[in-house]
C-alpha cells in the first residue's frame, strides 16, 4: 500500500488490501518480530465521539508496536467544547504526534482533517460515511476463512447509516464477489455508495427478506438497526424484529456460512448463534489487532520514506 | 426573428446567456448573485420558442461579464447554454458551456452532517458525475436539485 492515508476503502485497490493483510497474518504469525519497531512514535487518538472496541483496539495495537498513545480525554471537557473547528484542533494535534486516528460525527471529517495535516491520517468512522479499518479486518477475517474469490457476501440491517457496511461493500468490489444486500426498504444502501458500486459493475442484489438468499451466502455480515433511526419505537420494534438472526434461523444457511458482526450487537444476533460454527464475530474483533498494527506498520513506513526521501531533495 | 417578435431588446454592452432550458432563467440570475438590487440591466426571456430546445430561456445582463466559475456552475443547470459576449450591440464572443471537472466554493452540501456545514474553515467542493455532482468530503450526489443548493 502506497498511500499517505486511510479515509474511504474506495481509494483501496486490490494490491493495497493485500498488501496489509499479507503484513496482518505476518504479525498475527510472530508478533514479536514487530514488537518495538516503531518506539519513540506517538499516535494521536482523536475520538470526537465514544468508541470502546475501536479506540481500544487502535491503542493496544499502537502499544505492540512501541508506539506511545495520547488522547484528548473528555470530548465534552476539551477545546471542541468550547467551539474549536476541527480544522484547528488537528493542525494543533499534528505538532504533538506522527499519526491521527480520527473518530468524528461527521461524514467527510477525516478528509478534511487530512487536507490539514502533513501526518497520516486513520478515519476510524466519520459520521454515516466510512470505517475503512474496520473493513480491513472483516476482509482478513473473511480472507482467513474463505478466501476472497468466489464469494457471496450478505450485508444485513442498516445499510443507510452503516459507515462499516458502506466501507465493506465499496472494499469488496475488488474481489470476485457476489453482494447481496437486506434490510428494510427506508434503510436501503444510500445512493452514493449505490453509485459506485454500480460505476465498478459489482454484482449487487438488494432485498428485503433474509431468506430469500441465505441459502447461498458464504458470509453473512450483520449490522445493528438503531433506535434513534426511527420516529416512533414501535415501527422500530417491528422492523429491527425482522432482521434479527438467531440459531433456528440458520438452520437454512450453508454449513460453512460465517456469520460476522462489527460490534456491538444488542439483540440482532441471539446469543444462541455464539454457540454454533457459524460464530466469527468475536474473532473478526480480535483481528483488530493484527490487522491495526499491519496498517500503522505500513502508514508509518510510508511517512517514514517521504521524510527520507524529503531529506534527499533537501542536500 | 424579425423585430415586431422581438421580446427582449438589445444590449449594448454586457453578457446574453441564451439557449438556457425553459424554466431555468431565475437559477441563472442566483447563480450569478443578481437580485437586481446590483444596478446591472437585467432582461428575462422565459419559456420563448426554440428550434433546437422547443423552449428556451434568455438572460441578459449589461455591464456584466462572467467568472469561470460562475460559467462551470451554469454548465450544470444549464448545460446547452451559449454565452454571448456583447460590445457596442455586436457579439464579439460567443461561447458554449463545457461542464467542469469539479466545482469549488460555489455549491453547499445537502447533507446536513457534512463537516462542510459544521463551521469548519472549508470552501465545498464537488466533482462532476454523470448526471449531477458529488461532494467530495462526504460523497452526497445532487442530481436534479443543484440549483436549490448554489450557495452565491
Amino acid at each position: 500500500m502506497r498511500q499517505d492515508h486511510l479515509i474511504t476503502a474506495t481509494q483501496l485497490s486490490r494490491d493495497d488490501i493485500e498488501a496489509v493483510l499479507d503484513r496482518a497474518k505476518a504479525v498475527a504469525d510472530d508478533p514479536t518480530a514487530y514488537a518495538d519497531r516503531h518506539a519513540g512514535t506517538v499516535l494521536a487518538l482523536c475520538f470526537f465521539e465514544p468508541s470502546t472496541r475501536t479506540r481500544m483496539s487502535f491503542d493496544s495495537a499502537a502499544k505492540r508496536l512501541g508506539i506511545d498513545t495520547i488522547d484528548m480525554g473528555d470530548v465534552a471537557s476539551s477545546s471542541v467544547s468550547k467551539g474549536e473547528s476541527l480544522s484547528d484542533t488537528v493542525r494543533v494535534i499534528e505538532g504533538y504526534a506522527d499519526a491521527l486516528v480520527l473518530r468524528h460525527p461527521s461524514e467527510g471529517a477525516a478528509t478534511l482533517a487530512a487536507e490539514n495535516v502533513s501526518v497520516p491520517v486513520v478515519n476510524a468512522g466519520d459520521g454515516a460515511g466510512q470505517h475503512p479499518s474496520q473493513t480491513l479486518l472483516d476482509l482478513h477475517t473473511i480472507r482467513e476463512n474463505h478466501g476472497l474469490d468466489d464469494l457471496t457476501v450478505g450485508i444485513m440491517g442498516d445499510l443507510k447509516y452503516g459507515r462499516t457496511v458502506h466501507s465493506l461493500a465499496a472494499a469488496l468490489t475488488n474481489f470476485d464477489v457476489n453482494q447481496h444486500f437486506i434490510s428494510p426498504e427506508s434503510l436501503r444502501l444510500p445512493r452514493s455508495v449505490r453509485f459506485d458500486l454500480h460505476e465498478t459493475g459489482a454484482q449487487v442484489r438488494e432485498h428485503t427478506e433474509l431468506e430469500e438468499v441465505l441459502g447461498e451466502l458464504d458470509v453473512l455480515y450483520v449490522t445493528r438497526i438503531q433506535k434513534e433511526r426511527f420516529p416512533d419505537e414501535n415501527e422500530y420494534h417491528r422492523v429491527a424484529g425482522e432482521y434479527q438472526i438467531d440459531a433456528e434461523t440458520l438452520a437454512e444457511a450453508s454449513d460453512d456460512l460465517s456469520v460476522m458482526h462489527p460490534l456491538p450487537r444488542v439483540d440482532e444476533i441471539a446469543p444462541d448463534v455464539d454457540n454454533t460454527e457459524h460464530a466469527r464475530y468475536f474473532e473478526q474483533a480480535h483481528n483488530g489487532i493484527p490487522v491495526r498494527m499491519a496498517l500503522l506498520d505500513t502508514l508509518l513506513e510510508n511517512a517514514d520514506t517521504e521524510a527520507a526521501e524529503g531529506m534527499e531533495v533537501d542536500r | 426573428m424579425s423585430d415586431h417578435e422581438l421580446r427582449v431588446s438589445k444590449i449594448r454592452d454586457g453578457t446574453v446567456i441564451d439557449h438556457v432550458e425553459g424554466g431555468q432563467a431565475l437559477n441563472v440570475l442566483a447563480i450569478l448573485g443578481i437580485d437586481g438590487a446590483e444596478g446591472f440591466g437585467v432582461s428575462v426571456g422565459m419559456n420563448v420558442p426554440s428550434d433546437r430546445l422547443g423552449r428556451k430561456d434568455i438572460v441578459k445582463v449589461e455591464d456584466r461579464e462572467l467568472s469561470q466559475s460562475e460559467v462551470d456552475v451554469l454548465s450544470l443547470i444549464a448545460p446547452e447554454a451559449s454565452i454571448n459576449i456583447i460590445r457596442e450591440f455586436e457579439v464579439v464572443e460567443k461561447n458554449r458551456v463545457t461542464r467542469p471537472d469539479s466545482v469549488t466554493g460555489v455549491l453547499s452540501c445537502p447533507n446536513r452532517n457534512c463537516i462542510t456545514n459544521a463551521n469548519e474553515p472549508v470552501e465545498t467542493r464537488f466533482d462532476v458525475v454523470a448526471d449531477g455532482v458529488r461532494c467530495d468530503y462526504c460523497s452526497t450526489i445532487l442530481r436534479t436539485d443543484i440549483a436549490e443548493h448554489i450557495d452565491v
